[in-house]
């Protein structure tokens, strides 16, 4: 049963720029559904459209069952946070989250109660009584989040509400945002083009590009089993690996290697995605590369090698660095590759 | 370090009252990439800003190639600065961008020499195909990559990055840190890299340095520095999600945190200590004392849970061996050589 749902949603700018083209989008009841994809694609047009603030050139947009299209921003219940903060600088934090309920006509002392309850989740309690101006980026943007939290709105929209922060920040709020929508279940659409943070606050991903959505499911799905090349490539960091080459009885192979295939495809040209993690240094493997570059990230390093069938991303977890220019051998887990058709990009 | 190109020696910058680099010693190798990481306000951009000559230091020795440098014009330095706003001209084209600092006054070189260099670093960036486009028609990553050859067709003895990816999508911020990384062993440039990102800091430099009030708190390789921290305040700069600091208690043998639990064997010293266990060293079975998932974030390759273990919130990172969900009994154990102790002093 869908509760947000978008149909033919549709922008075109009057300079002909095509930002969103036709889109539909279911969204349940409680669902916590993330737009990801790069600048341009489309998802922050989609996002202002359903809050109000761009009218579409063609399609719906219903929420609970009723058409929203074309009513203004203010009469459509909805809770939005931006990338900037946009408080009130005259307002203090308390006031500030107060504001809203204000709005509705809600008692004062009910109004204090809330703000207070609010406050305190977010751990703002000793900095009620401040102005914005006082306050840290971080601390400005959990305002933000407690002035959209303190209504339950219908619908929480957010626009890459965490963008500007630090990433230790950013993983805290985040870790908030997920806990508080769980506890209220307002149904949220949310803006980012950062995949790790798609992948882990999204019930649904829906990966966009070119103003058209390219996927939408489960994050593990959508990492698993993408359905083209754009997101096999676009989830994951670094993304998935690609390699040319031609399958043929059972195997998929290219100049002077093989690989034995885990499944059955039609033989011919394909493309083979394999993620960093499903590849293996292998000194008995069927592929010899060299390692180009060792990217290390603390709890894991990715060594980048240039093989017969181009440069691959391998993950390596622990200790286990490699010189630049070491020869290493290597396998795949055949069982989680994906085979993508080279002309159009699709998967097989 | 033997043979320092670079060389700083009790470096200090005042604004007025403000001390925004304090006594900072500083060595960069004649092929090194030097990574400082350090948050907002740190003393990373004074520092890249006294190094270039843009900032007399109050108190302090700089020495390049051999020669001290300290009261040096910024022109005579001859080192490139990049910043993380890309700052081309947007009707001229790549190459008329790429150009210009060639045709500046004082510099003799032949249109020949000009093309050939400009040929030369748009071979290096993956830029050719792009030269004859107006700047302001590029994508993001395409323009910091021209303003990057506009720094490296000059050949300058040193090049200073300011946050050079800040700016930019999750996705071109990954490809091009690695494209980053390869180039500059081809290069044969000495470079200073400045971000608060941990992802880069870790992965890019062959040598860390943790900045924090126009302070050095800590320099080494990235994995002497992700490994052996000094203090818990170099811990949290490194690592995703970051590291678990845990106050702990001696008794009967173990550390204990929280409501009893016990987290390590005690090998004797002071009563309270601050232990800190990464993500990736904290596993989920084999532990005298259970914990309960809250959170669970599917990033891809990993997990991320946020457990509570006896009333302290602890981050463990885990495979797909087994998918975790909220409410899931785990049994933490600190991987053996994975922990880290502090006086509890040092917590602030």
């Amino acid at each position: 049963m869908s509760f947000l749902c978008l149909r033919g949603l549709e922008k075109t700018y009057p300079d002909g720029t095509r930002a969103v083209g036709g889109i539909d989008l279911e969204c349940g009841e409680g669902e916590f559904v993330v737009l990801l994809g790069p600048s341009g694609c489309g998802k922050t047009t989609t996002l202002r459209m359903v809050a109000g603030l761009e009218t579409p050139t063609a399609g719906c947009i219903e929420v609970g069952g009723g058409e929203i299209t074309s009513l203004p921003p203010g009469a459509r219940d909805v809770g939005f946070v931006f990338q900037f903060y946009a408080l009130y600088p005259h307002l203090r934090v308390r006031e500030n989250v107060e504001f809203p309920l204000a709005c509705m006509g809600v008692k004062k002392a009910d109004r204090r109660q809330r703000a207070s309850e609010v406050l305190q989740r977010l751990g703002l309690n000793s900095l009620a009584e401040l102005l914005p101006e006082q306050l840290s980026g971080g601390d400005q943007q959990r305002v933000a989040l407690a002035r959209a939290m303190v209504r339950r709105p219908r619908l929480y929209l957010m626009d890459e509400p965490l963008g500007t922060l630090d990433v230790e920040l950013r993983l805290e709020l985040r870790e908030l945002i997920r806990a508080q929508q769980l506890e209220t279940g307002v149904t949220t659409l949310y803006v980012t083009h950062d995949q790790e943070e798609a992948m882990s606050l999204a019930d649904r991903v829906v990966v966009m590009e070119g103003g058209l959505i390219r996927q939408q499911g489960p994050p593990d799905q959508v990492y698993d089993r993408p359905a083209d090349l754009f997101v096999a490539h676009f989830i994951g960091s670094p993304g998935m690996n690609f390699i040319a080459g031609q399958v043929r009885a059972g195997r998929f192979a290219g100049e002077g290697w093989s690989l034995p295939l885990a499944q059955v495809f039609p033989d011919g040209p394909a493309t083979l995605g394999v993620r960093p993690e499903y590849l293996r240094l292998d000194p008995e493997g069927p592929l010899r590369g060299r390692v180009a570059m060792d990217e290390y990230l603390g709890a894991c390093r990715y060594l980048y090698l240039d093989t017969p069938a181009g440069r691959l991303a391998v993950r390596v977890e622990g200790e286990g660095g490699r010189a630049v220019g070491e020869e290493v051998g290597l396998s795949a887990e055949m069982g989680r590759v994906r085979l993508f058709d080279p002309a159009t990009g699709r998967g097989r | 370090m033997m043979g320092a190109f670079l060389r700083l020696a009790g470096v200090s910058v005042r604004y007025g009252p403000v001390r925004a680099l304090r006594e900072v010693d500083l060595e960069v190798g004649p092929d090194e990439l030097l990574v400082v990481l350090g948050p907002t306000g740190a003393g990373k951009t004074t520092l890249l800003r006294a190094i270039a000559g843009l900032e007399a230091p109050a108190t302090g020795r700089i020495e390049m190639g051999g020669e001290e440098i300290t009261h040096w014009s910024p022109a005579k330095r001859d080192v490139a600065l990049v910043f993380q706003n890309f700052s081309l001209y947007p009707d001229w084209s790549a190459r008329r961008n790429l150009e210009f600092p060639l045709k500046a006054l004082g510099r003799q070189l032949s249109p020949a020499q000009i093309a050939e260099r400009v040929a030369w670093a748009a071979e290096l960036l993956h830029i050719g195909g792009l030269l004859d486009r107006p700047a302001a028609r590029l994508s993001g990553g395409e323009m910091q990559r021209v303003a990057i050859g506009r720094c490296l067709v000059r050949r300058p003895r040193l090049f200073l990055f300011d946050e050079p990816l800040t700016n930019l999508d999750a996705k071109l911020r990954e490809t091009l840190r690695v494209e980053l990384a390869l180039l500059r062993r081809r290069l044969g440039i000495p470079m200073i890299l400045v971000t608060h990102d941990q992802a880069e800091a870790l992965s890019m430099g062959d040598r860390l340095v943790v900045l924090d009030q126009g302070r050095v708190l800590q320099r080494g390789t990235p994995e002497e520095v992700y490994r052996r921290p000094l203090s818990p305040l170099v811990a949290r700069q490194l690592g995703q999600p970051r590291i678990n600091l845990i106050e702990v208690r001696a008794e009967a043998g173990y550390w204990v945190a929280g409501k009893g639990v016990r987290v390590l064997e005690a090998g004797g010293g002071e009563e309270r200590m601050l232990l800190g266990v990464r993500p990736e060293d904290l596993l989920p079975s084999g532990g005298p004392d259970p914990a309960r998932v809250r959170v669970v974030e599917d990033t891809g390759p990993v997990q991320i849970l946020l457990a509570d273990w006896g009333g302290c919130p602890v981050h463990l990172l885990v495979g797909h061996e087994r998918r975790y969900a909220p409410g899931d009994q785990l049994f933490p154990k600190a991987r053996p050589g994975g922990v880290l102790l502090w006086p509890s002093s040092a917590a602030s």
